[in-house]
């Protein structure tokens, strides 16, 4: 296998964006990427999106997306894992470029999901959870995080406030981030009196529904050190795992068990150890899911995800900040662009490009994104040579 | 989605609790399958016990399409009996009751009202045990 690097970033401000479409979106975000990368073309293409037929009416989205790049006839594939679509589009296109069948991958993530009405967005997202035996029944996305995190808190302590905390801590990070859809400081009581959606969950733990793209080139590392135009990003580990969709249907309900499972293997792939890793950027598309996350990712130990946040571990200025670029909380959450996203703020948080809230250590960088309530995951490990 | 041949083929789980046990290593799967995750492929039929406790829950505020006019109302996954589970609404229950370790019972109810095909869709609800 070839190592690989990423040699261009680009991503859309993330926001309800109602003058643009699906492919508008893509290819702004696919250009900036590459003039970032300063290549002329690429050999294919890769795109997360979770639901274009859903949300725009639309599927077959890789030619049309190719094509309005204007780099037709190249291969171009869509690939899908409900939220985690832009995390295994990273994935797949690294599979492309370390097996050598291709040089020059551009892997990207959109979603456009503000022309269709909040009702109609919550039941495409809503076919992320299994439609037989949970959607059937009644239960919403945030009912099932919302399930988590009753069974969290009976079992570990955890308090309502350390769930607010990380709506509190993530929105202080996205007030510095420009492409951020809320600047917006919230606080604990602010969270905790937010209208009710599903309890314990309030609207203020819940990732919003946003229109976005974002998009990354890679290549092979050898032909990136030729290049010697930025500091080098190489990616270090890639890792995906799996889990029941069904959230019942696991032995513990509070355990993101497709999380620990990619986690473990990015951490053996990349020969590193939870402590070796700076910061990371995580999926946080509730409250309750980025204290469960640290858990499973081995951050800190069953139980304690929210003792950790309330005592500042996570916050950008703590041993281990998460979600610098204010998560899918405050920056947004348009689901197939997250993924890609992510690796969009640790690139450039490790180029040292991050303005006001460039980290202090930024060598080294973990991604964990989602699909459902944790069915899918896909874990990548980012270094700067 | 609700239309005659959905609601038709789900209709030994969602009306009567159909499940299997795998005929090696007795694992119960609702719904059956073909595969245990012992790699056996032999199953007998089984059907899930009507009583058990809600392990979580939660109070949906804002309910998907379809069930608008019942928000706010009560889920929970149970475990049964025999340690399976399943995920429900749970009826006939005061928000404020809910809580870990309350015992239940399941009933067969109304879930969802008849959408464009004009199926009501009917399946099991858990019930505080009397």
């Amino acid at each position: 296998m070839r190592d690989v690097a990423i040699i261009g970033i680009g991503m859309t401000d993330f926001g309800e964006l109602w003058n643009d479409s699906l492919r508008d979106l893509f290819v702004k975000a696919a250009l900036d990427a590459i003039n970032d990368a300063g290549v002329d073309h690429v050999d294919s293409l890769v795109a997360g999106c979770m639901s274009p037929g859903l949300f725009a009416g639309q599927e077959h989205i890789g030619s049309l997306l190719a094509d309005y790049l204007g780099q037709g006839p190249i291969a171009a594939t869509r690939v899908e894992s409900a939220c985690a679509s832009g995390g295994l589009a990273l994935r797949v296109g690294l599979m492309e470029v370390a097996s050598g069948m291709n040089d020059v991958v551009l892997c990207g993530g959109v979603e456009k999901m503000t022309d269709v009405s909040g009702a109609q967005a919550t039941y495409a997202l809503a076919t992320a959870a299994d439609q037989d035996y949970e959607a059937f029944h009644g239960v919403t996305f945030p009912g099932l995080y919302a399930m988590i995190a009753t069974a969290h808190m009976h079992k570990y302590g955890t308090k309502r406030e350390d769930l607010a905390q990380v709506a509190v801590k993530n929105h202080d990070n996205g007030l510095l981030n420009p492409h951020a859809q809320y600047h917006m400081k919230v606080t604990v009581e602010q969270v905790i009196n937010s209208v009710k959606v599903a309890d314990p969950l309030n609207i203020l733990d819940c990732s919003p529904i946003t229109d976005g793209a974002a998009a990354v080139i890679i290549c092979p590392l050898e032909m990136a050190k030729k290049m010697k135009k930025k500091p080098i990003v190489k990616i270090a580990a890639s890792a995906h795992a799996t889990d029941t969709i069904a959230l019942h249907q696991r032995d513990d309900i509070t355990w993101l068990n497709s999380t620990a499972v990619a986690a473990a293997k990015a951490y053996k792939m990349a020969g590193v150890k939870p402590q070796d890793i700076d910061f990371a950027e995580v999926h946080d598309c509730f409250t309750i899911a980025e204290i469960c996350v640290l858990e499973a990712m081995g951050i800190v130990k069953k139980g304690e995800g929210g003792k950790a946040t309330r005592e500042g571990l996570t916050a950008r200025d703590g041993k281990f900040p998460v979600n610098p670029s204010g998560g899918l909380k405050s920056k947004g959450h348009p689901v197939g662009a997250t993924g890609i996203a992510q690796i969009h703020e640790i690139v450039t948080q490790l180029r040292g490009d991050a303005g006001k809230r460039q980290l202090k250590k930024a060598r080294r960088a973990l991604a964990q994104n989602m699909g459902g309530s944790g069915g899918s995951a896909v874990v990548h490990i980012l270094e700067v040579l | 989605m609700l239309t005659p041949a959905i609601v038709r083929r789900n209709t030994p789980q969602r009306y009567r609790m159909e499940a299997q046990k795998c005929a090696k290593c007795g694992k119960v799967f609702f719904p059956p399958r073909v595969v245990c995750a012992c790699g056996s492929r032999k199953f007998k039929g089984y059907t899930l016990p009507k009583e058990g406790k809600v392990i979580t829950h939660t109070v949906i505020r804002t309910a998907p399409r379809g069930f608008g006019d019942e928000a706010p109302y009560c889920m929970g996954i149970v475990e049964l009996s025999d340690g399976s589970r399943i995920l429900c609404q749970i009826a006939d229950c005061e928000p404020e009751r809910l809580k870990i370790g309350l015992e239940v019972a399941i009933e067969f109810r109304k879930i969802q009202e008849a959408g464009e095909s004009g199926v009501i869709a009917y399946g099991y609800k858990a019930v505080p045990a009397r």
